[in-house]
């Protein structure tokens, strides 16, 4: 299982911002959205993530701080993934390295989703969920006499 | 006076497209809400149900068919119908199940192979693996294929399920073979085939191949074939041997320790031999001058990081020759469009927003219309990884009922039966298909086979006395 099967399922590449826009409006997206973090864009490659977390911790010291850029307070040295990736070793990443939101570019580098750190545990679970019921199967199966 | 739609005065109507193993775990999860009494019909272009459990799902492997007596259970539901031999778009359209039902659920899976995308894959004797596994386990459509097993040299490309089933059905022995349900046409060519020597070819390196421990031991185990791997394509290289010792990953582990042994194995003079590589990606199929495959071209690959530690293979400047007569392929699959109905070109997907049908312009759901399985996520998992998919798209048919987003059809569940029986007289219901099982089952019993198999339509039909 790899990246490209989870973002087949969801209905939006990603919510992005431009980084010039300032904190008020990246928090007006996030509410609109109902989603942890934004992926701060140039054209259509990401340059920075910007989470809610970023913006807890220059709440925290800076009372303006609605006034400053997405620029100012995004993670510039994003980490991002592509289609291909699989899923056990995105999930040993994001997991490592704390990583909540993980956007997904093609070989040229343009954005093509974001994959959430909820979004990789529930295709993990689904996946052992689904082996553990075709294991089942087969073994209650024996006892159930003759296949169809 | 409205009535409210889910009750037993107007039961809620669905459709379900494809008979496979998700569109009955969708009609399961659509029963088993007790709120809601729902009529369920289950449309297939084929006669006969279960989809790849049938008609992929390998002859040798009984043992995963077992799974069909879970969707016996559902059918027996007096709310489930089943019309088989009904094709979506051209017996009835989207326009006609609009009139008749409240929800729409598309589950038809991934109906096509990817390409390899080098010159040459188009000559006489290059296939998609996927024709192969039709034809042995006795699709209606692919019964007239013809594969080249005077060959003795045999390409398979890629190393997941569908390759690896392909090898273990290209080195079983007629004895073998004969103890399966196979289409008989199909063990009849086997039982003729000259193939001396099967590759199947993986692009990355052991710790990454996606079959399973199970799978590959089995390779091992086969009555009349030698395996063997070439000894520096099994060791690990820094990459993977970090990855896996990081990730405590015992399966993984183990299968090298598996595929090791193998490269280890002395041959026994068994007629064939299997070869599996790694590595290595083709780059061009060479013709023999008529037409016809005569090598393969590989470059050899090597790995690197991805920026989330995936590892991904990169060709290098080796190449070598691969001299094969024949070659499958067998690298990822693509959901096919149904008419109609929006499509993720990018992810060969119905477009859809776990599992709701998504307008391509708006991007906003589609009243009444979802999907499941396959033709939503891609091709990937075991049958069972289809159960929690359609449990989720289920869970958003019933999140619209609650709001009313549904489709108000003006017609009755009598309606639909009485539509679909004039566009498609000589559909199949489930009644007759647990006949055509019986008869299947019964002409099994004196070959002491699980079944044989009935691989034309007009075969069936005639069974049921049409």
């Amino acid at each position: 299982m790899n990246i490209a099967n989870i973002l087949a399922r969801k209905g939006s590449i990603a919510v992005t911002v431009r980084p010039e826009e300032s904190i008020r409006e990246a928090l007006a997206l996030l509410d609109r959205h109902n989603i942890g973090a934004l992926i701060a864009v140039e054209g259509n490659r990401p340059v920075g993530i910007l989470s809610e977390r970023d913006i807890v911790r220059e709440a925290a010291r800076n009372e303006s701080f609605l006034e400053r850029s997405v620029a100012d307070l995004m993670t510039r040295d994003v980490i991002t993934g592509q289609p291909h990736d699989d899923l056990l070793a995105v999930a040993h990443t994001m997991t490592e390295r704390r990583i909540r939101h993980l956007p997904v570019v093609d070989s040229g580098g343009r954005l093509v989703g974001m994959v959430s750190i909820g979004d990789v545990v529930k295709a993990q679970r689904d996946h052992y969920q689904g082996e553990v019921d075709t294991l089942q199967m087969q073994l209650l199966g024996d006892e159930s006499g003759p296949p169809r | 006076m409205t009535l409210t739609t889910g009750t037993p005065a107007r039961p809620l109507r669905v459709a379900i497209i494809g008979a496979g193993p998700t569109g009955f775990y969708v009609a399961d999860h659509v029963f088993q809400n007790a709120q809601v009494v729902a009529e369920v019909d289950l449309i297939d272009r084929l006669p006969t149900p279960y989809g790849l459990v049938r008609l992929g799902v390998a002859p040798d492997h009984q043992k995963i068919k077992f799974v069909t007596t879970a969707f016996d259970k559902v059918a027996a539901n007096p709310r489930f119908r089943f019309y088989g031999g009904v094709e979506f778009g051209k017996d009835v359209t989207l326009a006609d199940l609009r009139e008749h039902y409240h929800q729409i659920v598309y589950c038809t899976g991934a109906q096509t192979d990817r390409r390899m995308g080098i010159p040459g894959e188009d000559l006489a004797g290059s296939h998609p693996a996927t024709e192969f596994v039709a034809w042995y386990n006795g699709h209606p459509d692919y019964r007239h294929c013809e594969f080249d097993l005077t060959q003795e040299r045999v390409a398979v490309v890629g190393v997941g399920n569908v390759a690896v089933d392909v090898v273990r059905i290209l080195c079983r022995t007629p004895e073998e073979l004969a103890a399966t349900d196979i289409a008989d046409y199909a063990l009849e060519t086997l039982r003729h085939s000259r193939v001396k020597e099967v590759y199947l070819l993986g692009r990355r390196g052991p710790a990454q191949a996606a079959f399973t421990n199970p799978e590959i031991k089995e390779l091992g185990e086969l009555a009349d074939a030698d395996i063997t791997a070439l000894p520096d394509e099994v060791e690990l290289d820094d990459l993977s041997r970090a990855a896996v010792e990081r990730s405590e990953d015992r399966a993984t582990r183990k299968k090298v320790e598996i595929l090791r042994g193998y490269a280890q194995r002395p041959a026994t003079g068994k007629s064939r031999r299997l070869v599996l590589r790694f590595l290595v990606s083709p780059v061009e199929l060479r013709g023999d001058g008529a037409g016809r495959v005569a090598a393969m071209r590989l470059v050899r690959n090597e790995l690197y990081a991805s920026s989330t530690g995936a590892l991904q293979p990169r060709a290098t400047d080796r190449f070598e020759e691969l001299q094969v007569g024949l070659v499958f392929r067998s690298v990822g699959y693509r959901g096919v469009p149904l008419p109609g109905v929006p499509f993720n070109e990018s992810w060969g997907v119905i477009l859809n927003d776990k599992g709701r049908v998504l307008d391509p312009s708006s991007k906003q759901p589609l009243v009444g219309e979802y999907t499941a399985g396959w033709i939503k996520r891609g091709p990937t998992g075991v049958i069972g990884t289809n159960k929690p998919d359609a449990a989720e798209t289920v869970e958003m048919m019933f999140e619209d009922l609650e709001i009313g987003a549904v489709l108000q059809p003006p017609a009755t569940a009598a309606a639909a039966e009485a539509l679909i029986r004039e566009r498609q007289p000589r559909l199949v219901s489930y009644a007759d298909w647990l006949k055509l099982n019986e008869i299947e089952v019964q002409r099994g019993k004196a070959q002491r086979r699980p079944r044989i198999k009935f691989t034309r339509v007009e075969e069936m039909l005639a069974a049921l006395g049409r």
